[in-house]
Protein backbone atom coordinates (compact mmCIF):
# COMPACT_ATOMS: atom_id res chain seq x y z
CA UNK A 1 0.00 0.00 0.00
CA UNK A 2 1.98 3.26 -1.05
CA UNK A 3 1.27 6.31 1.15
CA UNK A 4 -0.33 8.75 -0.13
CA UNK A 5 1.45 11.47 -1.56
CA UNK A 6 0.62 14.59 0.67
CA UNK A 7 -0.25 11.97 4.03
CA UNK A 8 1.45 13.76 6.80
CA UNK A 9 4.05 11.53 8.43
CA UNK A 10 4.05 13.43 11.71
CA UNK A 11 1.76 16.34 12.84
CA UNK A 12 1.89 18.77 16.00
CA UNK A 13 -0.66 20.81 17.24
CA UNK A 14 0.03 23.70 19.43
CA UNK A 15 2.68 21.50 21.10
CA UNK A 16 4.16 22.34 24.16
CA UNK A 17 6.91 21.30 26.35
CA UNK A 18 7.85 21.92 29.59
CA UNK A 19 10.10 20.61 32.15
CA UNK A 20 9.56 21.23 35.93
CA UNK A 21 12.84 22.26 37.61
CA UNK A 22 13.44 21.77 41.17
CA UNK A 23 14.32 24.77 43.04
CA UNK A 24 16.43 22.75 45.03
CA UNK A 25 17.65 19.35 44.32
CA UNK A 26 16.20 16.64 46.19
CA UNK A 27 17.49 13.51 45.46
CA UNK A 28 17.01 11.49 48.20
CA UNK A 29 13.46 9.54 49.28
CA UNK A 30 14.27 10.90 52.67
CA UNK A 31 14.30 14.42 52.10
CA UNK A 32 11.60 14.47 49.86
CA UNK A 33 9.83 13.23 52.63
CA UNK A 34 10.38 15.66 55.40
CA UNK A 35 10.07 18.54 52.27
CA UNK A 36 6.32 17.19 51.50
CA UNK A 37 5.14 17.24 55.44
CA UNK A 38 6.73 20.73 55.97
CA UNK A 39 5.23 21.64 52.52
CA UNK A 40 8.44 22.89 50.72
CA UNK A 41 8.82 21.49 46.96
CA UNK A 42 8.51 24.16 44.68
CA UNK A 43 9.43 24.07 41.11
CA UNK A 44 9.92 26.20 38.49
CA UNK A 45 9.04 25.59 34.61
CA UNK A 46 11.32 25.70 31.86
CA UNK A 47 9.88 26.04 28.22
CA UNK A 48 11.54 23.48 26.05
CA UNK A 49 8.96 24.03 23.07
CA UNK A 50 6.04 26.49 22.60
CA UNK A 51 2.96 26.03 20.91
CA UNK A 52 4.12 24.43 17.60
CA UNK A 53 2.52 23.92 14.56
CA UNK A 54 4.41 21.36 12.02
CA UNK A 55 3.23 19.52 9.42
CA UNK A 56 6.22 16.47 8.06
CA UNK A 57 4.63 14.87 5.09
CA UNK A 58 5.42 10.74 4.11
CA UNK A 59 9.20 10.75 2.57
CA UNK A 60 10.27 14.48 3.34
CA UNK A 61 13.83 14.87 4.27
CA UNK A 62 13.74 17.73 6.79
CA UNK A 63 16.74 18.92 8.71
CA UNK A 64 16.19 21.06 11.99
CA UNK A 65 18.83 23.39 12.64
CA UNK A 66 19.12 26.24 15.77
CA UNK A 67 21.67 26.93 18.67
CA UNK A 68 22.03 24.87 21.88
CA UNK A 69 18.74 24.49 23.93
CA UNK A 70 16.91 25.54 21.20
CA UNK A 71 14.14 22.71 21.75
CA UNK A 72 15.85 20.49 18.72
CA UNK A 73 16.45 17.44 21.35
CA UNK A 74 12.79 17.94 22.87
CA UNK A 75 11.46 18.05 19.63
CA UNK A 76 12.64 14.46 18.48
CA UNK A 77 11.94 13.08 22.17
CA UNK A 78 8.56 13.92 21.51
CA UNK A 79 8.14 12.67 17.44
CA UNK A 80 10.06 9.31 19.18
CA UNK A 81 7.50 9.21 22.03
CA UNK A 82 10.72 9.42 24.50
CA UNK A 83 8.82 12.56 26.23
CA UNK A 84 4.80 13.11 26.44
CA UNK A 85 3.77 16.56 25.42
CA UNK A 86 2.94 18.80 28.50
CA UNK A 87 0.03 20.48 25.85
CA UNK A 88 -1.20 20.13 22.47
CA UNK A 89 -1.48 17.06 20.33
CA UNK A 90 1.65 14.78 18.44
CA UNK A 91 0.43 12.01 15.93
CA UNK A 92 2.79 9.95 14.35
CA UNK A 93 2.18 7.75 10.93
CA UNK A 94 4.63 4.74 11.14
CA UNK A 95 7.19 2.89 13.10
CA UNK A 96 10.00 5.69 14.04
CA UNK A 97 13.45 4.05 14.52
CA UNK A 98 15.48 6.47 16.34
CA UNK A 99 19.60 6.32 15.07
CA UNK A 100 20.67 4.61 18.19
CA UNK A 101 23.20 6.57 20.01
CA UNK A 102 26.47 4.38 19.92
CA UNK A 103 26.93 1.96 22.59
CA UNK A 104 23.53 2.63 23.67
CA UNK A 105 22.11 -1.01 24.97
CA UNK A 106 25.19 -2.36 23.25
CA UNK A 107 27.37 -5.21 25.64
CA UNK A 108 30.64 -5.33 25.08
CA UNK A 109 30.99 -9.03 26.21
CA UNK A 110 28.22 -9.70 24.02
CA UNK A 111 28.98 -10.64 20.10
CA UNK A 112 28.48 -8.50 17.58
CA UNK A 113 25.17 -10.76 16.26
CA UNK A 114 23.77 -10.72 19.63
CA UNK A 115 24.26 -7.09 19.92
CA UNK A 116 22.35 -6.89 16.48
CA UNK A 117 19.46 -9.20 18.11
CA UNK A 118 19.31 -7.08 21.37
CA UNK A 119 19.26 -3.86 19.07
CA UNK A 120 16.23 -4.97 17.52
CA UNK A 121 14.48 -6.08 20.49
CA UNK A 122 14.64 -2.21 21.77
CA UNK A 123 13.42 -1.23 18.13
CA UNK A 124 10.25 -3.56 19.11
CA UNK A 125 11.43 -6.51 16.56
CA UNK A 126 11.94 -10.05 17.40
CA UNK A 127 14.51 -12.51 17.55
CA UNK A 128 13.37 -14.57 14.52
CA UNK A 129 12.97 -11.13 12.57
CA UNK A 130 16.40 -10.35 12.78
CA UNK A 131 17.81 -13.01 12.41
CA UNK A 132 16.09 -12.93 9.18
CA UNK A 133 18.17 -9.80 8.37
CA UNK A 134 21.32 -10.58 9.99
CA UNK A 135 23.70 -11.13 6.66
CA UNK A 136 22.31 -7.77 5.47
CA UNK A 137 22.75 -6.30 8.16
CA UNK A 138 26.37 -7.47 8.72
CA UNK A 139 26.83 -7.05 4.64
CA UNK A 140 26.01 -3.29 5.27
CA UNK A 141 28.09 -2.43 8.10
CA UNK A 142 31.08 -4.90 6.59
CA UNK A 143 31.51 -6.70 9.37
CA UNK A 144 30.86 -9.98 8.22
CA UNK A 145 33.97 -11.76 9.58
CA UNK A 146 33.39 -9.68 13.31
CA UNK A 147 30.11 -11.08 13.74
CA UNK A 148 31.25 -13.49 16.04
CA UNK A 149 33.76 -11.50 17.82
CA UNK A 150 32.55 -9.77 21.37
CA UNK A 151 32.11 -5.73 20.51
CA UNK A 152 34.60 -4.76 23.28
CA UNK A 153 37.23 -5.52 20.32
CA UNK A 154 35.27 -3.39 17.86
CA UNK A 155 36.74 0.21 17.07
CA UNK A 156 34.29 3.13 17.45
CA UNK A 157 33.64 3.29 13.41
CA UNK A 158 32.81 -0.33 13.53
CA UNK A 159 29.99 -0.32 16.73
CA UNK A 160 28.40 2.99 15.18
CA UNK A 161 28.08 1.29 11.73
CA UNK A 162 26.51 -1.69 13.22
CA UNK A 163 24.43 0.46 15.27
CA UNK A 164 23.25 2.42 11.52
CA UNK A 165 22.91 -0.74 9.70
CA UNK A 166 20.82 -1.87 11.89
CA UNK A 167 18.57 0.70 12.25
CA UNK A 168 18.02 1.75 8.76
CA UNK A 169 17.55 -2.30 8.04
CA UNK A 170 14.48 -2.68 9.74
CA UNK A 171 12.67 0.18 7.28
CA UNK A 172 11.25 2.29 10.11
CA UNK A 173 8.74 4.76 8.23
CA UNK A 174 10.35 7.31 9.63
CA UNK A 175 14.23 7.51 10.49
CA UNK A 176 15.52 9.94 13.66
CA UNK A 177 19.06 11.04 12.97
CA UNK A 178 20.85 12.89 15.54
CA UNK A 179 24.28 14.37 14.34
CA UNK A 180 25.36 10.85 14.38
CA UNK A 181 26.44 10.62 10.47
CA UNK A 182 29.91 11.83 11.10
CA UNK A 183 30.65 8.43 11.44
CA UNK A 184 33.08 6.23 9.51
CA UNK A 185 35.14 6.93 7.01
CA UNK A 186 34.48 9.08 3.93
CA UNK A 187 33.31 5.52 1.84
CA UNK A 188 30.94 4.65 4.69
CA UNK A 189 29.34 7.83 5.17
CA UNK A 190 28.35 7.92 1.28
CA UNK A 191 26.82 4.78 1.60
CA UNK A 192 25.05 6.15 4.48
CA UNK A 193 23.77 8.79 2.01
CA UNK A 194 22.74 5.78 -0.43
CA UNK A 195 20.76 4.12 2.19
CA UNK A 196 18.47 7.06 2.92
CA UNK A 197 17.99 8.12 -0.58
CA UNK A 198 16.49 4.68 -0.68
CA UNK A 199 14.81 4.73 2.49
CA UNK A 200 13.34 8.36 1.04
CA UNK A 201 12.37 6.46 -2.78
CA UNK A 202 10.17 4.13 -0.77
CA UNK A 203 8.11 6.83 1.15
CA UNK A 204 9.79 7.06 4.22
CA UNK A 205 10.60 9.96 6.05
CA UNK A 206 14.23 11.07 7.53
CA UNK A 207 14.59 13.77 10.00
CA UNK A 208 18.01 15.32 10.75
CA UNK A 209 19.44 17.27 13.95
CA UNK A 210 22.71 18.54 13.46
CA UNK A 211 24.83 21.77 14.03
CA UNK A 212 26.73 20.94 10.73
CA UNK A 213 25.16 23.12 7.53
CA UNK A 214 26.75 21.41 4.88
CA UNK A 215 24.83 17.97 6.21
CA UNK A 216 21.49 19.63 6.22
CA UNK A 217 22.23 21.20 2.71
CA UNK A 218 23.34 17.76 1.36
CA UNK A 219 20.94 15.28 3.19
CA UNK A 220 17.41 17.38 3.42
CA UNK A 221 15.56 19.27 1.17
CA UNK A 222 13.44 21.23 3.89
CA UNK A 223 14.98 22.97 7.15
CA UNK A 224 13.34 24.07 9.92
CA UNK A 225 14.85 26.52 12.56
CA UNK A 226 14.61 26.20 15.87
CA UNK A 227 14.99 28.78 18.70
CA UNK A 228 13.82 29.35 21.90
CA UNK A 229 10.85 26.30 21.97
CA UNK A 230 9.50 27.76 18.19
CA UNK A 231 10.13 26.86 14.53
CA UNK A 232 11.53 30.38 13.43
CA UNK A 233 11.90 29.61 9.74
CA UNK A 234 10.58 26.66 8.11
CA UNK A 235 11.39 26.36 3.99
CA UNK A 236 13.67 25.18 1.44
CA UNK A 237 16.98 23.70 3.26
CA UNK A 238 19.26 25.76 1.21
CA UNK A 239 17.35 29.39 2.15
CA UNK A 240 16.90 28.05 5.72
CA UNK A 241 20.76 27.49 5.71
CA UNK A 242 21.77 30.20 4.08
CA UNK A 243 19.62 32.86 6.42
CA UNK A 244 20.28 30.85 9.54
CA UNK A 245 24.58 31.10 8.00
CA UNK A 246 24.21 34.70 8.11
CA UNK A 247 22.69 34.95 11.26
CA UNK A 248 25.21 33.35 13.24
CA UNK A 249 28.11 34.60 11.50
CA UNK A 250 26.48 38.07 12.40
CA UNK A 251 26.62 37.34 16.14
CA UNK A 252 23.18 38.49 17.05
CA UNK A 253 21.88 38.12 20.19
CA UNK A 254 18.38 37.48 19.40
CA UNK A 255 16.85 34.87 16.84
CA UNK A 256 14.73 36.18 14.23
CA UNK A 257 10.56 36.09 15.44
CA UNK A 258 8.39 33.42 13.62
CA UNK B 1 -3.87 -3.90 11.44
CA UNK B 2 -0.53 -5.55 9.67
CA UNK B 3 1.47 -4.99 7.07
CA UNK B 4 3.73 -6.51 5.48
CA UNK B 5 7.40 -5.24 4.58
CA UNK B 6 9.74 -6.50 1.67
CA UNK B 7 13.09 -6.77 2.67
CA UNK B 8 15.18 -6.32 -0.16
CA UNK B 9 15.37 -8.40 -3.12
CA UNK B 10 15.36 -12.09 -1.58
CA UNK B 11 15.03 -10.91 1.23
CA UNK B 12 12.70 -12.38 4.44
CA UNK B 13 9.16 -10.95 4.21
CA UNK B 14 8.63 -9.73 7.68
CA UNK B 15 5.03 -8.15 8.88
CA UNK B 16 4.53 -5.50 11.74
CA UNK B 17 2.31 -3.72 13.29
CA UNK B 18 1.31 -0.42 11.66
CA UNK B 19 1.91 2.40 14.13
CA UNK B 20 0.15 4.99 15.03
CA UNK B 21 0.64 7.36 17.75
CA UNK B 22 -1.68 10.12 18.82
CA UNK B 23 -0.71 11.68 22.02
CA UNK B 24 -4.15 12.65 22.07
CA UNK B 25 -5.65 9.05 22.71
CA UNK B 26 -5.58 8.88 26.16
CA UNK B 27 -7.20 5.70 28.24
CA UNK B 28 -6.30 4.69 31.26
CA UNK B 29 -2.70 5.08 32.00
CA UNK B 30 -1.99 1.58 33.81
CA UNK B 31 -3.86 -0.32 30.78
CA UNK B 32 -1.80 1.58 28.19
CA UNK B 33 1.72 0.42 30.06
CA UNK B 34 0.19 -2.94 30.10
CA UNK B 35 -0.35 -2.88 25.93
CA UNK B 36 2.79 -1.45 25.56
CA UNK B 37 4.87 -4.14 28.07
CA UNK B 38 3.06 -7.03 25.90
CA UNK B 39 4.37 -5.13 22.56
CA UNK B 40 7.99 -5.39 23.81
CA UNK B 41 7.85 -8.84 25.04
CA UNK B 42 10.91 -9.84 22.74
CA UNK B 43 13.10 -7.08 24.85
CA UNK B 44 12.13 -8.92 27.86
CA UNK B 45 13.31 -11.90 26.36
CA UNK B 46 16.28 -10.40 24.81
CA UNK B 47 17.01 -8.77 28.48
CA UNK B 48 17.06 -11.95 30.17
CA UNK B 49 19.26 -14.08 27.46
CA UNK B 50 22.05 -10.72 27.81
CA UNK B 51 21.62 -11.21 31.50
CA UNK B 52 22.37 -14.98 32.10
CA UNK B 53 24.98 -14.70 28.87
CA UNK B 54 26.80 -12.12 30.02
CA UNK B 55 26.72 -13.74 33.74
CA UNK B 56 27.86 -16.90 32.11
CA UNK B 57 30.58 -15.46 30.12
CA UNK B 58 32.42 -13.99 32.59
CA UNK B 59 32.79 -16.97 34.97
CA UNK B 60 34.81 -19.87 33.61
CA UNK B 61 32.22 -22.55 34.48
CA UNK B 62 29.65 -20.90 32.81
CA UNK B 63 25.84 -22.39 33.44
CA UNK B 64 26.62 -24.74 36.20
CA UNK B 65 28.45 -21.57 38.24
CA UNK B 66 24.26 -20.66 38.12
CA UNK B 67 23.52 -23.56 39.79
CA UNK B 68 26.53 -24.36 41.74
CA UNK B 69 26.69 -20.79 43.48
CA UNK B 70 22.70 -20.90 45.30
CA UNK B 71 23.89 -24.84 46.01
CA UNK B 72 26.96 -22.98 47.86
CA UNK B 73 25.06 -20.96 49.24
CA UNK B 74 22.44 -22.38 50.39
CA UNK B 75 24.64 -25.46 51.53
CA UNK B 76 26.57 -23.54 53.78
CA UNK B 77 23.47 -21.51 55.05
CA UNK B 78 21.48 -24.91 55.72
CA UNK B 79 24.92 -26.39 57.70
CA UNK B 80 25.37 -23.39 59.81
CA UNK B 81 22.12 -23.24 60.99
CA UNK B 82 21.19 -27.05 61.19
CA UNK B 83 23.63 -26.95 64.22
CA UNK B 84 21.69 -24.40 66.06
CA UNK B 85 18.02 -25.89 64.95
CA UNK B 86 19.21 -29.76 64.91
CA UNK B 87 16.85 -30.69 68.08
CA UNK B 88 13.93 -28.66 67.07
CA UNK B 89 13.62 -29.72 62.91
CA UNK B 90 13.87 -32.49 61.15
CA UNK B 91 16.05 -33.03 58.30
CA UNK B 92 17.04 -29.20 58.98
CA UNK B 93 18.96 -28.90 55.15
CA UNK B 94 15.77 -29.97 53.48
CA UNK B 95 13.65 -27.52 55.26
CA UNK B 96 15.78 -24.08 55.23
CA UNK B 97 16.70 -25.06 51.55
CA UNK B 98 12.98 -25.34 50.83
CA UNK B 99 11.93 -21.92 52.40
CA UNK B 100 14.92 -20.54 51.26
CA UNK B 101 14.08 -21.14 47.43
CA UNK B 102 11.51 -18.25 47.14
CA UNK B 103 13.35 -15.76 49.41
CA UNK B 104 16.07 -16.37 46.96
CA UNK B 105 14.32 -15.53 44.26
CA UNK B 106 12.50 -12.93 45.97
CA UNK B 107 15.53 -10.81 46.97
CA UNK B 108 17.49 -11.26 43.60
CA UNK B 109 14.48 -10.25 41.34
CA UNK B 110 13.82 -7.30 43.31
CA UNK B 111 17.39 -6.72 43.99
CA UNK B 112 18.29 -6.77 40.17
CA UNK B 113 14.98 -4.72 39.26
CA UNK B 114 16.67 -1.82 41.39
CA UNK B 115 19.82 -2.06 39.92
CA UNK B 116 18.53 -1.79 36.41
CA UNK B 117 16.97 1.73 37.08
CA UNK B 118 20.07 3.42 35.60
CA UNK B 119 20.05 1.59 32.57
CA UNK B 120 16.51 1.52 31.78
CA UNK B 121 16.92 5.44 32.53
CA UNK B 122 19.42 6.05 30.05
CA UNK B 123 17.51 3.85 27.23
CA UNK B 124 14.51 5.71 27.52
CA UNK B 125 15.70 8.64 27.25
CA UNK B 126 16.66 7.81 23.73
CA UNK B 127 13.98 5.82 22.30
CA UNK B 128 10.59 4.83 23.37
CA UNK B 129 10.89 1.57 25.14
CA UNK B 130 8.52 0.65 28.17
CA UNK B 131 10.52 0.80 31.81
CA UNK B 132 8.08 -2.31 32.89
CA UNK B 133 10.76 -4.55 29.91
CA UNK B 134 13.29 -4.07 32.17
CA UNK B 135 11.68 -4.79 35.31
CA UNK B 136 9.75 -8.24 34.04
CA UNK B 137 13.55 -9.44 32.72
CA UNK B 138 14.69 -9.20 36.19
CA UNK B 139 11.78 -11.24 37.61
CA UNK B 140 12.03 -13.72 34.80
CA UNK B 141 15.79 -13.66 34.96
CA UNK B 142 15.35 -14.45 38.94
CA UNK B 143 12.39 -17.49 37.68
CA UNK B 144 14.99 -19.41 35.33
CA UNK B 145 17.37 -19.07 38.63
CA UNK B 146 14.81 -20.30 40.33
CA UNK B 147 14.11 -23.50 38.23
CA UNK B 148 18.05 -24.15 38.07
CA UNK B 149 18.24 -23.91 41.52
CA UNK B 150 15.56 -26.88 41.84
CA UNK B 151 18.08 -28.90 40.57
CA UNK B 152 20.12 -28.87 43.83
CA UNK B 153 17.48 -28.77 45.93
CA UNK B 154 15.89 -32.15 44.71
CA UNK B 155 19.47 -33.64 44.62
CA UNK B 156 19.99 -32.98 48.11
CA UNK B 157 16.66 -34.16 49.31
CA UNK B 158 16.83 -37.33 47.34
CA UNK B 159 20.86 -38.29 48.73
CA UNK B 160 19.68 -37.30 52.35
CA UNK B 161 16.67 -39.96 52.17
CA UNK B 162 14.01 -37.77 51.76
CA UNK B 163 10.82 -38.82 50.59
CA UNK B 164 9.56 -37.88 46.97
CA UNK B 165 6.17 -36.04 47.72
CA UNK B 166 3.39 -35.91 45.18
CA UNK B 167 2.61 -32.30 46.27
CA UNK B 168 6.14 -31.36 44.71
CA UNK B 169 3.55 -31.16 41.79
CA UNK B 170 2.04 -27.75 43.67
CA UNK B 171 5.49 -26.12 43.15
CA UNK B 172 4.25 -24.32 39.60
CA UNK B 173 1.54 -22.93 41.08
CA UNK B 174 3.67 -21.65 44.27
CA UNK B 175 5.70 -19.85 41.56
CA UNK B 176 3.13 -18.20 39.70
CA UNK B 177 1.62 -17.02 42.99
CA UNK B 178 5.34 -16.16 44.02
CA UNK B 179 5.78 -13.82 40.88
CA UNK B 180 3.10 -11.68 41.13
CA UNK B 181 3.69 -11.08 44.70
CA UNK B 182 7.79 -10.54 43.83
CA UNK B 183 6.96 -7.97 40.54
CA UNK B 184 4.62 -5.62 42.43
CA UNK B 185 7.38 -5.27 44.81
CA UNK B 186 10.03 -5.15 42.12
CA UNK B 187 7.95 -2.30 40.50
CA UNK B 188 7.49 0.01 43.24
CA UNK B 189 11.19 -0.50 44.27
CA UNK B 190 12.31 0.05 40.63
CA UNK B 191 10.06 3.22 40.59
CA UNK B 192 10.93 5.16 43.66
CA UNK B 193 14.61 4.03 42.75
CA UNK B 194 14.42 5.83 39.30
CA UNK B 195 13.52 9.11 40.97
CA UNK B 196 15.55 8.52 44.34
CA UNK B 197 19.00 7.61 44.66
CA UNK B 198 18.68 6.37 48.19
CA UNK B 199 16.04 3.90 47.75
CA UNK B 200 18.37 0.83 46.28
CA UNK B 201 21.06 0.93 49.11
CA UNK B 202 18.15 1.33 51.79
CA UNK B 203 16.03 -1.42 50.12
CA UNK B 204 19.07 -4.03 49.91
CA UNK B 205 19.99 -3.15 54.04
CA UNK B 206 15.72 -3.43 54.48
CA UNK B 207 16.03 -7.32 52.98
CA UNK B 208 18.44 -7.97 56.30
CA UNK B 209 16.18 -7.89 58.61
CA UNK B 210 13.47 -8.67 56.40
CA UNK B 211 14.93 -12.06 56.32
CA UNK B 212 14.92 -12.07 60.08
CA UNK B 213 11.22 -11.57 60.95
CA UNK B 214 10.11 -14.24 58.27
CA UNK B 215 9.90 -18.08 59.21
CA UNK B 216 12.89 -19.29 56.71
CA UNK B 217 15.65 -20.36 58.99
CA UNK B 218 13.14 -21.37 61.76
CA UNK B 219 9.58 -22.56 62.39
CA UNK B 220 7.15 -19.58 63.39
CA UNK B 221 6.09 -21.99 66.47
CA UNK B 222 9.76 -21.74 68.18
CA UNK B 223 9.07 -17.92 68.58
CA UNK B 224 8.00 -16.14 71.69
CA UNK B 225 4.11 -15.50 71.54
CA UNK B 226 5.19 -11.48 71.64
CA UNK B 227 6.93 -11.87 68.43
CA UNK B 228 4.14 -14.07 66.91
CA UNK B 229 2.65 -10.67 65.61
CA UNK B 230 5.41 -9.67 63.27
CA UNK B 231 5.36 -13.11 61.83
CA UNK B 232 1.46 -12.69 61.46
CA UNK B 233 1.28 -9.63 59.10
CA UNK B 234 4.35 -10.61 57.28
CA UNK B 235 3.08 -12.06 53.96
CA UNK B 236 6.46 -13.47 52.54
CA UNK B 237 5.57 -15.88 55.90
CA UNK B 238 2.60 -16.97 53.69
CA UNK B 239 4.72 -16.93 50.81
CA UNK B 240 7.30 -19.21 52.21
CA UNK B 241 4.87 -21.38 53.71
CA UNK B 242 3.26 -21.69 50.32
CA UNK B 243 6.61 -23.23 48.83
CA UNK B 244 7.41 -24.94 52.45
CA UNK B 245 4.67 -26.94 52.45
CA UNK B 246 4.24 -28.75 49.43
CA UNK B 247 8.56 -29.51 49.32
CA UNK B 248 9.45 -30.24 52.92
CA UNK B 249 6.57 -31.38 54.97
CA UNK B 250 4.85 -32.83 51.83
CA UNK B 251 0.99 -31.70 52.08
CA UNK B 252 -0.66 -29.17 50.52
CA UNK B 253 -0.58 -25.46 52.00
CA UNK B 254 -3.59 -25.28 54.22
CA UNK B 255 -6.67 -22.76 53.28
CA UNK B 256 -5.76 -19.41 55.35
CA UNK B 257 -2.16 -19.99 54.05
CA UNK B 258 -3.43 -20.17 50.63
CA UNK B 259 -5.49 -17.00 51.06
CA UNK B 260 -3.10 -14.99 52.45
CA UNK B 261 -0.24 -15.48 49.65
CA UNK B 262 -2.97 -15.07 46.74
CA UNK B 263 -4.29 -11.79 48.35
CA UNK B 264 -0.62 -10.15 49.02
CA UNK B 265 0.10 -11.36 45.63
CA UNK B 266 -2.72 -9.73 44.03
CA UNK B 267 -2.49 -6.41 46.20
CA UNK B 268 1.18 -6.71 45.32
CA UNK B 269 0.70 -6.44 41.63
CA UNK B 270 -1.73 -4.20 41.75
CA UNK B 271 -0.29 -1.45 44.11
CA UNK B 272 2.85 -1.74 42.53
CA UNK B 273 1.54 -1.55 38.49
CA UNK B 274 -0.80 0.97 39.53
CA UNK B 275 2.25 2.91 41.39
CA UNK B 276 4.38 2.51 38.15
CA UNK B 277 2.31 3.62 35.98
CA UNK B 278 1.13 6.86 37.24
CA UNK B 279 4.58 7.79 38.16
CA UNK B 280 6.82 6.41 36.20
CA UNK B 281 7.06 9.30 33.23
CA UNK B 282 7.34 11.79 35.68
CA UNK B 283 10.20 10.35 37.62
CA UNK B 284 11.67 9.10 34.34
CA UNK B 285 11.53 13.22 32.65
CA UNK B 286 13.65 14.52 36.00
CA UNK B 287 16.57 12.35 35.38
Amino acid sequence: MPPAADAPAILLEKLSVRYDVPREMVNTLKEYAIRKLVRRIENDQLVALRDVDLTIRKGERVGVIGPNGAGKSTLFKVIARVRRPSSGRVVVEGRVAPLLEMGLGMQGELTGRENVILQGALLGFARAEMLGRMGQIAAFAELEEFLDAPIRTYSTGMSARLAFAVATDVEPDILLVDEALAVGDERFRARCHERMDHLRDRGRTFLLVSHSLAEVRGSCQRALWVAEGRVVRDGPAEEICDAYHEWAASGAAAAPQA
Amino acid sequence: MFRSITAGPGGPRISATTVRYDSADTGFRFVEEARSLWAYRHLVRELVVRDLKVRYKRSILGVAWTMLSPLLQMVSLAFAFSFLMRQQIHNYPVFYLAGSLFWTFFSQATGHAANLTVEALEIAKRIHVPHSAFVASAVTGAAFNLALSLVPFFLIAVISGYPIHATWLFLPVAVAIGACFTAGVALLIFTLASRFGDVRETYLVLLGPWFFVTPIAYTKEILPAKFQIIVRYNPMTYLVELFRAPLYDGWLPGRNTFLFAVLSAALSLAIGWYFYSSRIDDYAARS
